[in-house]
């Protein structure tokens, strides 16, 4: 537990992705199985098991401490698994005066193992939990007390993604982390089948999976200068829908069973999120259906076609697809209320058919997948299910113009959630990660706004000694008169020669510092202006300014503009009213 | 150790302690003894305890100190930082008016001392800033029977355990050799915990060149021609960037987020101090590799010792008085916090947030 401990607490602090990388395959390569497996198991969120309340931490806390000492402490320290981790005292609360409290594990007990914790945890009741919980926390030191806590009480948040825990993993034996993540859904931990083939001592793992997770293929993003080398009738074109690229698969387990699963890009399973849109992925074989309409259907034996759909996941109310800013209502939901589905009703629009019965179709072109896909889907027959539409040109020209007015290029009333065009080879096969030349994402223009930098934070890691990050506002007129408002932070878009002048800027320009923030002078006629790309907006009554950017990042900087004619918070307010942005857009400089 | 213990001993005879020790203005003054114990503004006749600037302060017409104390002075101030010095030996006996003072090992950074503070039967100690934890740069600390106890609280909450500075080296030491591309950046208090560093690391058996930051050369040569033994030392400025990876850099706090560490291949910042305990202090400050290594006493030192010298009051100054406070009222110790500032601004009491940069 306690190597396990020292991993994260050292993950915790690493802000780099391939320092992460190195210490996590640091830690498979050094711990012994089955702890190592039970370790990623934990970082991917694969582990289950009933989670302490925090009531029960602050019940062992209190028979064991001071109140007073411990509300101190607590407010010093502001987390309270962390202030059990460092206060908890190795001796229970000695007698008031005098007398020594016994010393706990005097006997020297063998050290409490990751394995351990994960495998008592799984089959211990709510009543023996505290007990248990007891003598961890006296076997371990404060850093495997902090460890324990986030473990039991499922508040790990240390900034890994079980995408990047199998990524280190597959570098263990040189593998590529698709092929983890083809697999995982077969897979259980402690994993010892995966680890013995990551170290070459055993084949490769199967996965049994009836409904498996195939690598998703993606875009690149197109250059003005790329269109010159591509023919236009070499390629089929549809509107990228601002949604989250899911795939939907379903197929047949070994009692013959079906089973349906949604994943997300990255193959992680994001099925119970979507309860609504299950029914709709149980197809209905309409063929065997047919033939079987002479008969009495039999509810226990239903004829259903494994198949996996490549699309996307929309909110569609009313027959209009929603914007990003709805669909997100749905996202990260612990509890899916039977009202949330209703007032967001989710949709799958799909792209591509990657298998449709016991056949692979990504080893053909994908005219041909698309020609099956229409097919399919009108065979299905379903209202959560529909195709995308592919969009007519005969010219890169009759393609730009489409892309700069969706509405009157078929999108429609549907037009505020397309993102761009994507370009696709009729010829091409469907291949895992980004394959050269095949797909192009041509993205709507980016909104633009000219901001004015009113804080800068140093950065992390290599840029802890350049201030990186930029708070920006906006004109408004407030109390006090005209004054700036902040209405995004952003730390990318500019170049390294930009960034040290920007650096030199904010530290001739400070006027006030608070730790590693330091405020820049932001007057009317005094600061830096800053050309600001976002791809939306949308409303957040967190923010002062009422309205948060999505994806902000740096497009130029403006020495030679004065802050005063930055641009306005109403200028931001208009675009988000429904169906104002792409004028606003315009307006704003496009 | 206790010879006998003196919180039954009615002290209380015809003076009261806060008759001998009172604290003013200018920090804690000794009426019947005519001297001042680590004065924050010049006094005529100033009594100190370590080097750290937050207690040793020039312009004071008479200092009494150890040895290592008025070296550092005078490093740090030049050869007038005072009108007269006088070094004082651990366990001399001197007499100031009507009280006697003796200097003991505070176990804090080299030449560290309390002071106890005698007249008549009372004795009370003023401990500075102390630890109990081996340091092998400093004489260890010594337990002083006293009557009142002057105890500080930087670390004065229960979750301030420090353990062993032992187990943070082989930390650092598993980063560098997992790391080997990469340069790390110590940032270390200039006096005291920076050498204290080095020497954990030699004794741990890293026997490679330590690289030193130019703040740090003189304080450290001091400590070297104390005949503390660090191995070789190397200056950091003027060396290439590509021969800095793999190897290990101290340099003060205000330096490590600053352009200096430029000069350094992809450093990891880590930083030893007591308050690498709490997380949120380690990353407010943008430490990569928090090392728990501390020159106070932790929150089991302070009540342990606090226990030990017998004292049947206790004053509580610079840092967590209240916890700490609280603690010795359970024991039926009487206590109260000491309203002393100007304390702990250069050693690890230090409130200043840890980003500040010097721009140089």
């Amino acid at each position: 537990m306690n190597r396990f401990a020292e991993l994260l607490d050292r993950l915790a602090y690493e802000p780099g992705r391939n320092n992460k990388l190195r210490l996590l395959t640091n830690y498979f390569r050094e711990v012994q199985n089955p702890d190592r497996g039970y370790a990623l198991a934990a970082l991917t969120g694969a582990l289950s098991f009933k989670h302490a309340k925090p009531g029960l931490i602050r019940d062992l806390i209190a028979a064991r401490t001071d109140p007073v000492l411990f509300a101190l402490s607590y407010d010093y320290v502001g987390d309270l698994s962390e202030t059990v981790a460092l206060m908890w005292p190795k001796t229970p609360l000695p007698p008031r005066s005098g007398g020594e409290g016994g010393e706990i594990g005097h006997n020297s007990p063998p050290p409490t193992t990751l394995t351990e914790v994960v495998t008592t945890l799984r089959t211990l009741g709510k009543t023996e939990l505290p007990k248990q919980l007891t003598r961890w926390l006296d076997e371990l030191d404060e850093t495997g007390r902090w460890a324990l806590l986030k473990l039991v009480t499922g508040a790990m948040r240390i900034g890994i993604s079980a995408r990047l825990a199998k990524t280190a993993a597959a570098e263990l034996g040189g593998k590529d982390p698709h092929d983890i993540e083809l697999m995982w859904p077969g897979l259980t931990p402690p994993y010892l089948d995966l680890f013995a083939w990551l170290e070459g001592r055993a084949e490769k793992p199967v996965n049994l999976d009836p409904a498996p997770f195939r690598p998703v293929m993606l875009a690149h993003a197109i250059e003005d200068t790329d269109f010159a080398n591509l023919d236009a009738a070499d390629f089929i074109a549809e509107w990228k829908w601002d949604g989250i690229r899911v795939q939907a698969v379903s197929g047949r387990d070994a009692r013959g069973n079906m089973l349906a699963r949604l994943y997300s890009r990255s193959g992680e399973d994001i099925t119970k999120s979507f309860p609504d849109l299950l029914p709709s992925l149980y197809l209905q074989d309409s063929s065997n259906l047919e033939h079987d309409a002479s008969r009495k259907p039999l509810h226990t034996f239903r004829h259903h076609a494994p198949f996996a759909i490549d699309g996307e996941l929309l909110v569609v109310r009313d027959g209009r697809v929603q914007t990003f800013n709805v669909l997100q209502q749905r996202l990260n939901r612990k509890v899916v209320s039977p009202k949330l589905m209703k007032d967001y009703p989710i949709h799958l629009r799909a792209y591509d058919l990657l298998g449709e019965g016991d056949t692979d179709l990504r080893t053909l072109p994908f005219a041909e997948r698309r020609a099956r896909l229409e097919a399919f889907v009108a065979r299905l027959d379903d209202p959560r299910i529909d195709l995308s539409p592919t969009i007519a040109f005969d010219s890169w020209d009759a393609l730009t113009a489409a892309r700069k007015n969706p509405a009157s290029a078929g999108a429609g009333e549907d037009a505020e959630a397309v993102e761009g065009v994507m370009l696709k080879r009729r010829d091409a096969l469907y291949l895992p990660g980004r394959p050269k030349g095949q797909w192009w994402k041509w993205k709507r223009d980016p909104h633009i706004i000219d901001a004015v930098l009113m804080y800068a934070q140093r950065g992390h890691g290599k840029r802890s000694s350049y201030y990186s990050d930029y708070t920006f506002g906006v004109w408004t007129t407030g109390e006090d008169g005209e004054q700036l408002v902040p209405v995004g932070k952003a730390y990318f878009g500019f170049t390294d020669e930009e960034l040290l002048r920007i650096d030199r800027f904010v530290r001739r320009n400070t006027i006030e510092k608070f730790g590693p923030v330091r405020e820049v002078v932001h007057e009317p006629d005094q600061g830096l202006v800053l050309e600001v790309a976002f791809e939306g907006l949308q409303c957040s009554p967190r923010h002062k300014s009422g309205v948060a950017m999505r994806f902000p990042r740096i497009n130029r900087l403006r020495w030679d503009k004065p802050p005063r004619e930055a641009d306005r918070l109403e200028t931001l307010e208009r675009m988000l009213k429904p169906g104002a942005t792409e004028a606003v857009a315009e307006a704003a400089g496009h | 150790m206790t010879g006998k213990n003196r919180r039954n001993t009615p002290y209380i005879t015809d003076m009261r302690p806060q008759d001998i020790l009172m604290p003013v203005a200018t920090g804690l003054c000794c009426k019947p003894g005519g001297f001042h114990i680590d004065p924050v503004r010049p006094v005529e006749r100033a009594v100190i305890t370590h080097g750290h600037s937050d207690h040793a302060r020039p312009g004071h017409g008479a200092v009494l100190a150890t040895q290592e104390t008025l070296g550092m002075m005078r490093l740090r101030y030049g050869d007038n930082f005072a009108g007269s010095t006088q070094a004082v030996a651990y366990g001399e006996k001197i007499k100031l008016g009507d009280v006697t003072i003796q200097f003991h090992p505070a176990g804090h950074v080299l030449g560290s001392a309390q002071i106890a503070v005698s007249c008549k039967d009372t004795c009370i100690v003023a401990s500075g800033d102390y630890k109990d934890a081996p340091d092998p740069t400093c004489a260890p600390f010594e337990l002083v029977p006293c009557d009142v106890f002057i105890t500080e609280a930087t670390f004065g909450l229960p979750v301030f355990r420090h353990g062993n500075a032992a187990d943070e080296i082989r930390k650092l030491l598993a980063s560098v050799a997992l790391f080997p591309e990469r340069a790390h950046l110590v940032s270390a208090y200039s006096l005291g915990k920076a050498q204290r560093v080095i020497a954990l690391l030699r004794a741990a058996g890293y026997d490679a060149p330590i690289y030193l930051h130019g703040a740090m050369e003189k304080i450290t040569r001091y400590y070297e021609n104390r005949g503390v033994a660090l191995g070789e030392l190397r200056l950091v400025k003027g060396v290439k960037k590509a021969d800095l990876a793999g190897t290990i850099t101290l340099a003060p706090p205000s330096a490590t987020s600053d352009i200096w560490t430029r000069r350094f291949p992809d450093p990891v910042t880590a930083f030893a101090s007591g308050w690498m305990r709490v997380r949120a202090r380690a990353r407010q400050g943008g430490v990569e590799l928090p090392l728990v290594i501390s020159d106070h006493a932790d929150w089991d030192g302070l009540t342990a010792t606090i226990e030990a010298t017998g004292a049947g009051e206790v004053w509580v100054t610079h840092g967590q008085e209240d916890a700490l406070v609280h603690w010795c009222k359970t024991r039926g110790l009487a206590a109260r916090p000491l309203d002393l500032v100007g304390y702990g601004e250069e050693d690890e009491g230090d409130a200043r947030p840890i980003g500040e940069d010097a721009e140089t």
